[in-house]
């Protein structure tokens, strides 16, 4: 591999089974651009994904890669980082894994700040088992499970972020090509975790957050003299549920990846031959 | 005057019964004595009885007996406790000058010693356990000197001065019973030149994790594993590897997944609540064909059944825990010593097959100490095998036409090469879905069926490859056969020294695959089946492997077997059999 991957080198031979004009082709596309605009082969990159349509980028993707259990992708990434910190190591998700089943997971890789990208293609509702409302879902939302609307409000994944510590927090939408790139090489380069919430809309199943939906309600950050180092302004803006920003909200640029507090340098994959030297000092300990 | 001591120091939790124990079980060992613990506690933190026993010997010891001839009390319920235990003999030491009033049967022998107001002399009445350890040398006729060397090693870090004060707190309690109880109590533990080392099933996980390589654990706290992780923290760090306190056991698991996926050595342990949270992760780990190493150290369940109490439960589930057929291995050592060589095993079979391996240990030995000679963990022996491993050099020839690599190739001894991340043109997907050689989700019946095979096969060639023998004592000859799997074996060792029939023991420390154990069980007469659960699970494993029903020794009340009731219950067994032929 020459160490100047272009972004098809990413793209797998593979046809994604994703429907036609679903918001997942330009998460997609711009995942593989930044990977390959921040100097990244697919031989150095591993991709986790849980289940669901975005479950699936593994697939249509080339480099290493583990699709795995529903909602555990971030785990999976935690290991992988912290066992080679030399990969270059992205985790993609759906809302419904991310913020639903692996809520729980999110919120702790968030604190723990292991150098990784999460890239959460939020639709606003589950796509894969057929139109169910998910995490992210309007209050008011009807679907086959909630004919009423969801009568529960809608995480806000960007303040579940900085609540719990988070050192880089973004938002994008997959259609906007440019911005969305741009976004994900600025998370990439990040030394920490990084979240980067990309509307991804579902064109068969949610007919209320649309590609004109985001389009038109999208206030974009480079347009509004935002700093993202400030933390206070970005509390504003993350905590103003009334409007929706593409952009990187937060940036903590002194945060150091867990991965670096925990002292490691090397790949863990070398092992000596037999025990290591020096192993009979472990069991004169209990002497 | 029997050639074991029985001593035991009880209370409340908090009271540091454990670290008192402790001490005195480091000093016995430091002495060259065998030394065997075992504990009772309770699931909490503070009050609730609890206690630490100690058998020691010049011997070798495997077991525990329901003799106690020491016991230092500090609350009335560690008498009542241990009524059973107690013999005319038995010396109980107490502080009577504290607020309770011992009741202590008449035929023992009280012996009153004011350990607070002691240990107060001494420099503080936290000190008050090791006035009774003082006190318990002089009754067991064990030179002072060796406390001394446990104590100093216990507090050596914290200073010298509490190092002086402890072991004077030892010498005024020494000195009370010599000074105040003119009675020859009979004991005069000798001591030896052996050294030995003295550790439990969880640290000898642990260290044997470390020895095989292994570089990264993440696991979420749960009795009675924690200490494999306690055990690894700050050390695996010397190798270069990490150990994550994960936030859940679904997230330990994944991340254990992924440290394997990397290339490292990986592993995660907890008890049976904890293996079903991980589950769904270890069907995915086998169809995704990593390495994993999984310590299920059981406890009484279900559910969170006594989390502190012993059981071998958990052997149904980690034979068949998992939706869909799963490849697997299921070690179980029947040891501590056999803990730390079976962990290096599975790591080498994890990666030799590329499979999830479980080492099923339980809580009997997890928080049992015992005394093991060092030669006992001969590192020199100590074998690592990777199993294939693509690197740069070879890759080309695992290549397709398309100069893809393919992590599920149809080998035909089932196992195909890995390549570790950032291996060039290594790149590859796998999956918990089902796939096909390439790594890529498939539902074409052929690639189904081919991928299902290999997975299989496996098992097959590991089968075949390796050795799964069991451990063997007793008379090969005898008519009568004792079976059992994991930590019963020193029980049932200890009790065939007196038993009165003659018995072939097999001791089986490999559960899946396991040895064909046919001949054995149609060559004996009677075959019983030891084991600590309810329902028989080894012995329902044992009637189907050989087609022959077999006998059952079973114990599900959250304590372990000990020699004495398994020499009458073997006893009973087999001589049951001799009545119904006459």
């Amino acid at each position: 591999m020459s160490s100047q991957a272009h972004f098809t080198d990413f793209k797998s031979d593979k046809r994604p089974t994703w429907c036609p004009g679903c918001g997942d082709f330009g998460t997609m596309n711009g995942m593989m651009k930044a990977l390959a605009n921040t100097g990244n082969t697919p031989d150095d990159t591993f991709i986790c994904a849980g289940i669901g349509c975005s479950g699936k980028i593994g697939t249509y993707m080339h480099s290493y890669a583990l699709h795995g259990v529903h909602g555990r992708a971030l785990p999976v990434g935690t290991g992988v980082k912290l066992a080679n910190p030399e990969l270059e190591v992205m985790v993609a998700g759906g809302d419904g894994d991310g913020y639903s089943i692996g809520a729980g997971h999110f919120i702790h890789a968030v604190r723990r700040n292991v150098d990784m990208t999460y890239v959460v293609m939020d639709n606003r509702i589950y796509g894969l088992t057929k139109g169910q409302f998910s995490p992210t879902s309007r209050e008011d939302f009807e679907t086959s499970t909630s004919p009423e609307g969801t009568k529960q409000s809608p995480v806000h994944p960007l303040a579940l972020a900085m609540a719990a510590g988070g050192t880089f927090i973004a938002q994008s939408f997959s259609s906007d090509a440019m911005r969305h790139t741009e976004i994900i090489e600025q998370a990439i380069e990040h030394d920490g975790f990084a979240l980067v919430n990309t509307y991804s809309p579902c064109v068969t199943f949610n007919d209320v957050d649309t590609y004109d939906y985001f389009r038109d309600s999208l206030v974009d950050l480079d347009e509004e003299d935002h700093d993202p180092t400030d933390y206070d302004q970005a509390r504003r803006k993350i905590m103003d549920f009334d409007n929706i920003y593409q952009g990187v909200l937060y940036r903590d640029d002194d945060s150091v990846g867990y991965e670096k507090r925990l002292g490691i340098e090397e790949p863990m994959n070398e092992i000596p031959d037999g025990a290591p030297e020096g192993a009979m000092d472990l069991v004169r300990e209990f002497y | 005057m029997p050639e074991d001591l029985n001593w035991a120091i009880g209370g409340e939790a908090g009271d540091g019964i454990d670290s008192t124990g402790k001490i005195f079980a480091q000093a016995l060992s430091r002495a060259g004595r065998h030394v065997f613990t075992s504990k009772d506690f309770a699931s909490r933190i503070r009050g609730g009885y609890t206690a630490y026993k100690i058998r020691t010997s010049v011997d070798e010891l495997n077991s525990v007996v329901d003799r106690l001839d020491i016991l230092v009390a500090l609350t009335q319920r560690t008498i009542d406790e241990n009524l059973d235990e107690l013999h005319e003999d038995s010396v109980v030491i107490y502080d009577g000058e504290r607020s309770w009033d011992a009741e202590v049967p008449d035929e023992q022998i009280e012996l009153d010693v004011p350990l607070k107001s002691l240990a107060e002399d001494a420099g503080g009445a936290i000190m008050q356990n090791v006035v009774a350890l003082g006190a318990a040398c002089e009754v067991a006729g064990f030179p002072i000197e060796h406390l001394d060397s446990a104590l100093e090693k216990r507090f050596g870090d914290k200073g010298q001065k509490l190092v002086d004060n402890n072991q004077e707190a030892a010498r005024k309690g020494r000195d009370y019973v010599r000074e105040n109880y003119d009675h020859d109590f009979g004991y005069d533990l000798d001591t030896t030149d052996e050294d030995y080392v003295l550790l439990n099933g969880d640290e000898a996980i642990g260290m044997g994790a470390l020895v095989a390589g292994c570089r990264f654990y993440a696991g979420y706290p749960i009795t009675p594993a924690t200490n494999v992780m306690e055990y690894l923290t700050g050390r695996i760090d010397r190798y270069g590897g990490t150990v994550v306190q994960a936030e859940d056991e679904l997230s330990a698991i994944n991340m254990a997944l992924g440290a394997a996926r990397a290339g490292a050595r990986s592993m995660t342990a907890t008890s049976g609540p904890g293996i079903d949270l991980m589950t769904e992760t270890f069907g995915l780990i086998a169809t995704s064909e990593t390495p994993l190493v999984i310590a299920d150290v059981m406890r009484s369940g279900p559910s969170t059944g006594m989390p502190t109490k012993q059981e071998q439960g958990d052997l149904n589930m980690t034979l068949y825990g998992g939706h869909g057929e799963i490849p697997r291995f299921v070690l179980a050592p029947t040891t501590i010593a056999e803990c730390f060589h079976k962990t290096i095993e599975a790591f080498n079979l994890a990666e030799k097959y590329q499979t999830p391996v479980y080492v099923v240990s339980d809580l009997a030995m997890a928080v049992t100490e015992q005394t093991f000679s060092p030669t006992e963990f001969d590192m020199d022996a100590v074998e690592i095998d990777r199993g294939k491993v693509v690197d740069e050099e070879n890759i080309d020839q695992y290549l397709d036409e398309q100069g893809r690599f393919q992590p599920h190739y149809d080998a035909a001894d089932g196992v195909s090469p890995r390549a570790f991340p950032g291996t060039e043109q290594g790149a590859h997907m796998t999956t918990g879905l089902e796939h096909d050689e390439l790594g890529r989700r498939t539902e074409d019946t052929d690639e189904r069926v081919q991928q299902v095979d290999k997975r299989n096969r496996k098992v097959e060639t590991a089968q075949r490859e390796e050795d799964w023998s069991p451990r063997e004592f007793g008379n090969a000859e005898a008519e009568n056969l004792v079976l059992s799997w994991g930590s019963n074996e020193g029980a049932i060792r200890e009790a065939m020294q007196d038993l009165e029939v003659d018995v072939r023991f097999i001791s089986v420390p490999y559960m899946f695959p396991r040895p064909d154990l046919t001949e054995a069980v149609e060559n004996a007469e009677k075959t019983v089946v030891v084991e600590c659960n309810a329902t028989g699970q080894f012995a329902d494993l044992v009637e189907r492997d050989t087609l022959t029903r077999v006998e059952r020794i079973n114990k599900y009340n959250g304590v372990r077997f000990n020699a004495d009731e398994l020499r009458e219950r073997i006893t009973e067994t087999f001589a049951a059999e001799s009545e119904a032929k006459a």
